[in-house]
């Protein structure tokens, strides 16, 4: 094991994804990446599916990344880290190439939740079962944002998209969020973890032990949006830190030890298992996003406000149950 | 100024970028800019981790923007715990 | 030239064997008929340790390809195999395949698409991915279904030329039926690949290999807008000019080692030739001797087997068919809505500016794996010779073996 990140030490990195990459003004997708870089142990390489991040940074003749990187299509982000990672393992069978030199590489694959929870779910999965050894980190921004925040498995029930609308008879999305993450850990994944950008030194921390994890490790980063879930570009970090006060997006770990997931709550959810009192309701996480504007305005919907924190409330109850708490 | 782009036989081979996203500066996009208080400011780092751009660096030993790539989104400001950050109207 | 085995393999697995000699660094496959014999007999290649390749058995098509480019960006050699449904899966990552400049080599052992579901062969697969950037060889027999899984490497990976090259052979006639094939040594084979060479690129932070080595970093894949997609669409236009010229030398460093010589097109009794069928793959063969029974009644008639489709030899087909009366194409695809088959259009249009130029009608024939016997091919020569006796071609497109 490589020494504990600070914060203080994490400063002096520079970054490997530059300024000038041309995402919205407050986007929560470089922040993450940015982190999720900030924890490399070295020789890394990286491929990101189709997406915001993706065509924010490569507009030609341009590119913001520092470090080996490649876009091939959305779908597929999973699958095409399997044949980076095939391709290193060869090469250093042979004794053959640059990638011969590595005894660990870094392979991380970036994709959105669209990339993730719908389109790329069968390339992710067919990489989770073989194995391969890399990090998938989700940029959950909830909804297609790239092509004009269209709904997806990752948007939240009652939230406003584009092909979700908020009507006079449908109020918003009308499914649940998928569970991606006990799909992937289902699959037995060595390393699962879920992290906000609010929470930095908690990200770095998880995402140097995704790059330290033998085989697959999947990082699922809440991703606010201040385009798409309608709030001010100076708000990102704190719905962020909303998401996971609320208990709508809890921080946690999960292991494979012996077969069996072992859950670890993380600092500031543990914080909240132990003060209930402290978990805030959902309410507060829904009013600052336009999205969910239609909950409140031009009358308060009741029944659904109490739905969601009937929701939030029992996925929390299932985490501490699957923590031991 | 607008310079003459490469012909095709001029371009890097396999479509690879030949210019770094450093020479584009989006600097230009917001209205505001960070205004550091560096009195108040703790150095505890979070505003580095928490620009989209990566435009605060403390290099300097003490946050400083770079305003070349500054879009003005105002977290920097919205999350210092020292209220060490004012958002000020650029130029 | 270098000794050489003869060993009894049909189309498949003279696929799996070369590219076992091949040794690629990546091989990530799903298995589909009739390319199972290929996967199969290289896992247990794997499974024997008898090569040193990462062997993906994938989730589908589109990963394999998947994977296929994320290896070969990162500098390895990568190989697959497909038919059918399996390469319409791959559509998306064929253009991506191509456009980023990875020579992946992939066997097609065609089959037709689907809808009905039908396991056997015609092109209507590869010809589909006519347009798609890749090299196109389409084989006659397992002989040169080996050959061509050799000798594909140095062709994708030529310097002037960098890009995907695809194997086509006919599914069951071709890939489930044993022949006599010689095949070289594996250090002849070792020794003719060499190693992938890699063109140097001046990238956003400076010189590199093309591949992804984390100290020369390069970004590969960007967003590309009105103002360059074009120019970069160049690029594998005049890649594709360059493989032109390369594929004649190294087929002629190839028949040094092996003594089999391959060209872009076989011509066969066209000297005279006043009638000529033109097709691809294993038909051909059955194309020959039905030319050789003609002859021996006094018909001037040849055919010519087109062995590299994509790049299309224009001027060489010009040159060898511009004395012909009345060329015959045999197009196992349609191409729906169109005037003709694949084939078919282009060669019209290479002659449509040629001042001396010949009637040339369209055979649409084997769909489905509809069977082509001799007497079959020997119909359309005599619609060729009527063609010929009237001069003029009313019917331009016509269906062979189809029941009215
Ligand atoms: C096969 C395919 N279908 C559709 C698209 C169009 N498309 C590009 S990006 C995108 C949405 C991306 O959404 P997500 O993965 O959530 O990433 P985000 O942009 O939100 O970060 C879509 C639908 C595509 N590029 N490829
Ligand atoms: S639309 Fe949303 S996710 Fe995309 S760049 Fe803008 S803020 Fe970021
Ligand atoms: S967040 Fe505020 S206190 Fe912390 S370093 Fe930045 S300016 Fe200083
Ligand atoms: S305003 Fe936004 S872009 Fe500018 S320094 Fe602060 S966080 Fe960075
Ligand atoms: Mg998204």
């Amino acid at each position: 094991m490589s020494k504990a990140i600070t914060l203080k030490e994490a400063v002096k990195k520079p970054d490997l994804l530059a300024s000038g990459h041309r995402l919205c003004a407050g986007c929560a997708e470089p922040i993450i990446a940015r982190l999720v870089l900030k924890a490399s142990r070295g020789a890394i390489i990286a491929t990101t599916a189709t997406g915001c991040l993706e065509v924010a940074t490569t507009i030609f003749p341009y590119s913001a990344w520092r470090i080996p990187w490649i876009h091939t299509a959305f779908e597929n982000a999973a699958a095409t880290a399997s044949g980076i990672e095939a391709a290193w393992r060869a090469m250093r069978r042979k004794g053959r190439g640059p990638l011969a030199r590595y005894e660990t590489l870094d392979i991380v694959a970036f994709a959105g939740d669209g990339g993730t929870y719908d389109i790329g779910l069968q390339a992710l999965s067919g990489a989770l079962e073989r194995g391969h050894d890399f990090t998938y980190v989700l940029l959950d921004n909830e909804a297609y944002m790239n092509t004009g925040i269209q709904r997806s498995g990752g948007t939240p029930y009652c939230a406003w998209t584009t092909t979700s609308p908020a009507g006079t008879v449908i109020p918003g999305k009308r499914e649940w969020k998928k569970p991606i993450d006990e799909i992937v850990i289902a699959h037995e994944t060595p390393y699962v973890a879920t992290v906000s950008p609010a929470y930095p030194l908690d990200l770095m921390q998880k995402a140097a032990r995704a790059f330290e994890t033998e085989g697959p490790a999947f990082i699922h980063a809440i991703s606010p949006c201040c385009r798409g879930w309608r709030f001010p570009s100076n708000k990102t970090i704190e719905v962020a830190r909303l998401a996971v006060e609320t208990c709508f997006f809890p921080l946690y770990e999960c292991r494979v030890e012996d077969g069996r997931p072992i859950y670890k709550l993380s600092p500031p959810s543990l914080a909240i298992a132990k003060r209930p009192e402290r978990k805030k309701p959902v309410e507060e996480y829904l009013r600052i996003q336009g999205r969910f504007r239609h909950l409140f305005r031009p009358e308060r919907r009741e029944g659904l406000i109490e739905r969601i924190q009937r929701w939030v409330d029992r996925r929390w109850e299932m985490l501490l149950e699957k923590a031991d708490l | 100024m607008k310079e003459a782009k490469p012909g095709w036989r001029e371009l890097p081979f396999g479509a690879v970028p030949y210019k770094s996203s450093l020479e584009y500066h989006t600097g230009d996009w917001g209205v505001e800019r960070p205004e550091f208080d560096l009195e108040k400011c703790t150095r505890c780092t979070l505003c580095h981790f928490y620009c989209p751009e990566g435009a605060i660096s403390f290099d300097a030993g003490h946050p400083e923007v770079d305003l070349r790539y500054c879009k003005g989104c105002g977290i920097c400001a919205n999350e210092c715990p020292a209220g060490a950050i004012r958002m000020v109207r650029k130029g | 030239m270098s000794r050489q085995r003869l060993l009894g393999l049909n189309g498949d697995e003279a696929a799996a064997y070369a590219i076992k000699q091949v040794n690629p660094d990546v091989v990530a496959a799903y298995p589909i008929t009739p390319q199972t014999i290929i996967v199969e007999r290289f896992s247990e290649y794997v499974a024997d340790g008898l090569v040193d390749t990462e062997f993906i058995a994938v989730e589908s098509e589109h990963s394999a390809m998947s994977c296929c480019i994320g290896a070969a960006a990162a500098g390895a050699r990568a190989f697959t195999a497909t038919a059918a449904n399996g390469l319409a899966l791959m559509w998306e990552m064929l253009y991506i395949a191509a456009s980023l400049r990875l020579p992946i080599v992939m066997a097609v052992v065609n089959r037709a698409m689907s809808a009905p579901i039908n396991i056997h062969n015609d092109h209507s697969d590869s010809m589909g991915a006519r347009d798609s950037g890749w090299i196109q060889i389409y084989c006659e027999n397992s002989q040169e279904v080996y050959d061509a899984c050799i000798e594909a490497w140095r062709i994708g990976e030529h310097l002037d030329v960098q890009l995907p090259v695809m194997v086509c052979l006919d599914g069951f006639t071709l890939s489930h039926t044993m022949e006599n094939v010689l095949t070289l040594s594996d250090e002849a084979v070792r020794d003719f690949i060499g190693e992938r060479p890699y063109i140097k690129v001046e990238g956003h932070l400076g010189e590199a290999e093309f591949r992804l080595d984390p100290e020369k970093p390069l970004t590969m894949g960007p967003l590309d807008l009105y103002d360059f997609y074009f120019e970069h669409k160049m690029h594998q236009v005049e890649a594709m000019k360059e493989a032109l010229k390369a594929v004649p030398e190294i087929d002629e460093e190839y028949a040094e080692i092996s003594g089999r010589e391959y060209r872009l097109l076989h011509p066969y009794m066209m000297e005279d030739a006043e009638v000529a069928l033109i097709g691809l793959g294993s038909t051909m063969g059955t194309v020959r001797y039905v030319v050789d029974r003609m002859r021996k009644r006094g018909l001037k008639v040849g055919m010519v087997r087109m062995r590299v489709f994509r790049p299309f030899p224009t001027e060489e087909l010009q040159k060898l068919l511009k004395d012909v009366e009345v060329v015959g194409v045999l197009d196992k695809a349609m191409s729906f809505g169109a005037p003709g088959g694949p084939l078919y259009e282009e060669l019209r249009t290479i002659f449509y500016d040629v001042d001396e130029n010949p009637l040339i009608v369209d055979y649409i024939y084997g769909l489905g794996g509809r069977d082509t016997p001799p007497h079959l091919i020997e119909e359309a020569y005599e619609g060729l010779l009527e063609v010929k006796r009237r001069g003029e071609a009313v019917e331009k497109l016509r269906f062979l073996g189809v029941r009215m």
